[in-house]
């Protein structure tokens, strides 16, 4: 079953065709990566799926997107798709409060304010996000105070507080170093069994170690999308055979 | 070196840098002592005439009893009353302006030169306006009411203006986070913009606080000159500014030299608190970031 | 690929869009009306001193009214001094004002050791702060009786002194803003200087002064706004009186100082007087604002 459907999108920042007649398919319960030379729309991609991009002025879009079936462009509740959607950024951007805060920030926002519930929903997320027990003791310490790496945890577990059924990540490891890299690694290879992953990641080695399928996008259009080993190791065309064999990219 | 470099022009391009250097120097100078003058001056001659019964007493004209304790609940009143109208005002027009308002787009020009406008109009004007509108069209007579809506109109655009500065400066990724969370826009501005940008929304009232306090033309002309403690904001109060303008008028007595001065050194005491005021506050917000 | 049809799983569907959310259409409406009052604010007074000033200009009529040199109210309503006092006032000030301003925010920005602007800094913004009958008072205690001594004359309420007064008031605007937009510039400006082997001071001078241009023109019409616009201290140190002045060293009323002095008892066409007299005030910041952006935008092309 497919979780998101793309078909025939095109996105226009102002003049600039930056997604050209985009069609693809993100299956449930599986990480789909997205990779590319940076400028080649894969971030502008992600963030039509939960429509982050109505925050930027200018941006046109035409084609659809489907949500569990539904055009997500037509006249919805967007707060609702976001709460089904999430995202995690490239920059982890914890808000300016406390751990606890920061979980429980999405479901206050919702007027959810039984103290039980909220203790568990964040002990339960920052559980899931492996985080728990780095900072069971300091809950109510600020979140500026984590590692780069453990921030960004905090940013997932966020997210995954308010049960979403898509996490979209963009280049979610690209500020960490390698060891809470790996980290995040590990986290998404968990968290994959409940949740539909979308990826942008600049790593060709991080979309291979922890993709089910790759798309690989060049100048806005859709190049080649399939299995990650079929993507990686048989490439169809000659650009995508170029980009993953490193000539360039 | 280029052959046409003549050691002779280049020693006098040096001695005149030696000049440039002497006035910049000499420049500055002159700014530190002007202030040090200044302040030194009314400090050293009304600190000693500055005293409990000065700043609690009440205030007689024959001369009997000099305190300003009038002038200080004046002046009190004034800043509160004037910021509860301009404050909620400022701050959310600077939301309109930063979250809601179109890039660009004509209402936001409109919106964006009629504050500028509004912080180009001398402050004699306001006082003229402000006693024609507040006290005689609107009845509400020489008052604490009609001084702090004239003042409000005086400080709306510093409010708006610094509130601006301190919205756009709130990092977009709150913005981003809060709205992937699915939460409405109210929410994330109430919740993540606002308490962000909160140290800069206390500087801008700080600032509009020493404006209130230092205006005087303005506020004789609206809120008049009573020296009684004002009982309502529908009545007349003389403010700390108003009366030193005032007792400068009547210099004659040694007695009435020190009223002054002391009068001088409470407003320039007042204004060192509030400078270090915005001070602290700045230093928090480097820490915090 | 294959299209797909609505879910057919019941309850997963999103929500249609509320087709009117009333919480956000009524903080917008808050918000935007909070907007309005700084639009009606400014239409309001314009339109207040315009409707009152009218009047007495038609009465009297305007080159009358701007060229007259007798102010005897109710008879004759002629600003000519009140207009030169304004202007000399002005301009004595910016003279005097100006290059110590500009030279303190070159010291501040460029010359002095980190440690010193630090000191340096928070006195400017103090010299901001101090309310401008405090100036006033310190011009009648100080300017105005040294006047008298150096130029050995019976009152030293003066154009002299009101310059001297406005001079230290504009300091604090023209060096804050200056210091900041000469901050503001790439440093590719100076190094480019230093590595032709110019002087600090020749670069900062040569280099960085015009290419701040613009920052330290508006700096300088903050500054000179000030000034004109000034009323308390400027009635304290100056005189007064609505006679053409002759000369720096006799007394003079500026606009803003006959607005204040004669508003609290002026009635009828007195008072629509002032009005006008505010009109021109309000006319001569319209010109100089004017003036900044025509130069501004002039050094654009």
């Amino acid at each position: 079953m497919n979780k998101l459907a793309v078909s025939n999108l095109d996105l226009y920042y102002g003049e600039n065709h930056a997604l050209k007649d985009i069609s693809i398919n993100i299956p449930s319960r599986q990480v789909t990566a997205l990779i590319g030379p940076s400028g080649c729309g894969k971030s502008t991609l992600l963030r039509t799926l939960n429509r982050m991009n109505d925050l930027v002025a200018g941006v046109k879009i035409s084609g659809t997107v489907a949500f569990e079936g539904e055009d997500i462009y037509a006249d919805i509740d967007v707060k609702q798709l976001r709460m089904r959607v999430g995202m995690v950024f490239q920059k982890p951007n914890p808000f300016p409060m406390s751990i606890y805060e920061n979980i429980a920030f999405g479901l206050k926002a919702q007027g959810v304010k039984d103290k039980a519930v909220l203790d568990k929903v964040v002990e339960d997320s920052l559980r899931g996000a492996a985080l728990w027990d780095e900072v069971k003791d300091r809950l109510n310490s600020p979140a500026f105070g984590l590692s780069g790496g453990q921030q960004q945890r905090l940013c997932i577990a966020r997210a995954i507080a308010m049960e979403p059924e898509v996490i979209l990540m963009d280049e979610p490891t690209s500020a960490l170093d390698p060891i809470a890299t790996h980290k995040i690694e590990e986290l998404m290879d968990e968290l994959r069994k409940k949740f539909t992953i979308v990826i942008v990641t600049h790593s060709m080695n991080q979309a291979k170690r922890i993709s089910d399928r790759t798309a690989f996008f060049w100048m806005g259009e859709l190049i080649e999308q399939g299995e990650t080993h079929q993507v990686f190791n048989h490439p169809q065309d000659s650009r995508t055979r170029g980009y993953v064999s490193g000539e360039f990219g | 070196m280029s052959q046409y470099i003549d050691p002779k022009t280049s020693l006098a391009r040096q001695r005149k840098d030696k000049l440039l250097y002497k006035a910049v120097w000499g420049a500055a100078a002159i700014t530190i002592l002007f202030l040090l003058w200044v302040v030194w001056h009314i400090l050293s001659n009304g600190l000693s005439h500055v005293s409990w019964e000065f700043i609690t007493g009440a205030y007689t004209r024959i001369g009997e009893a000099s305190g300003i304790w009038a002038m200080i609940v004046s002046t009190i009143y004034m800043v509160l009353l004037s910021l509860a109208f301009a404050a909620p005002i400022g701050i959310m027009t600077a939301i309109y302006l930063t979250e809601y308002a179109k890039l660009g787009s004509k209402m936001v020009q409109v919106i964006r030169f009629c504050t500028e406008s509004l912080a180009g109009i001398p402050s004699i004007v306001y006082g003229l306006f402000g006693m024609t509108f507040f006290v005689t069209t609107l009845g509400l007579g020489f008052s604490i009411l009609s001084g702090a809506l004239t003042l409000a109109m005086l400080i709306l655009p510093v409010i708006i203006r610094t509130t601006e500065e301190a919205l756009i400066a709130v990092s977009m990724s709150y913005r981003e986070g809060g709205y992937a969370l699915g939460c409405s826009k109210i929410y994330t501005i109430w919740r993540l913009i606002l308490p962000s940008a909160l140290p800069g929304i206390v500087t801008s009232i700080i600032l509009s606080t020493g404006r209130v306090i230092g205006e005087s033309a303005p506020v004789f002309l609206t809120a008049g000159m009573v020296t009684q403690i004002p009982e309502s904001v529908l009545e007349s109060g003389r403010t700390l500014t108003v009366h030193l303008y005032k007792l400068t008028q009547e210099l004659f007595t040694q007695y009435e030299w020190d009223q002054a001065y002391a009068t001088a050194t409470v407003l320039i005491v007042l204004i060192l608190f509030l400078n270090l005021a915005t001070k602290v506050i700045a230093t928090k917000l480097n820490k915090s970031a | 690929m294959n299209t797909i049809t609505k879910a057919q799983i019941k309850g997963l569907q999103l929500e249609p869009n509320k087709a009117i959310d009333m919480k956000e259409i009524f903080f917008h409406l808050l918000f935007l009306s909070s907007a309005m009052v700084g639009v009606l604010s400014v239409c309001t007074i314009g339109w207040f001193v315009f409707n009152e000033g009218l009047p007495a200009i038609s009465e009297a009529g305007v080159v009358e009214f701007i060229t007259g040199k007798e102010w005897l109210p109710p008879a004759l309503y002629g600003i000519l001094p009140m207009i030169v006092a304004s202007i000399i006032s002005t301009t004595g000030a910016v003279i005097i004002g100006v290059p110590i301003a500009i030279l303190t925010a070159v010291f501040l920005a460029e010359i002095a050791p980190k440690w010193l602007a630090d000191i340096v800094r928070p006195a400017v913004e103090l010299l901001a702060g101090i309310p401008s009958v405090v100036y006033g008072f310190f011009g009648l205690v100080i300017i105005v009786p040294a006047i008298e001594t150096l130029f050995n004359i019976p009152a030293g309420n003066t154009i002299l002194a009101g310059i001297i007064v406005l001079a230290i008031m504009i300091l604090p605007t023209v060096i804050t803003i200056s210091e900041t937009s000469i901050r503001a510039l790439p440093p590719i400006y100076k190094e480019g200087a230093l590595a032709l082997g110019a002087s600090h001071i020749y670069s900062v001078c040569k280099v960085l002064i015009p290419a701040a241009k613009s920052g330290i023109l508006t700096a300088v019409a903050l500054g000179v706004a000030r000034a004109i616009g000034e009323t308390m201290a400027i009635i304290m140190v100056m005189g007064n009186a609505p006679a053409m002045p002759g000369s720096l060293l006799e007394p003079a009323r500026t606009l803003t100082a006959n607005i204040a002095m004669e508003m609290s008892y002026a009635t009828g066409v007195h008072a629509s007087a002032l009005y006008a007299t505010g009109i021109v005030l309000l006319a001569f910041i319209v010109l100089l604002n004017g003036s900044l952006l025509y130069l501004n935008r002039k050094r654009a092309y």
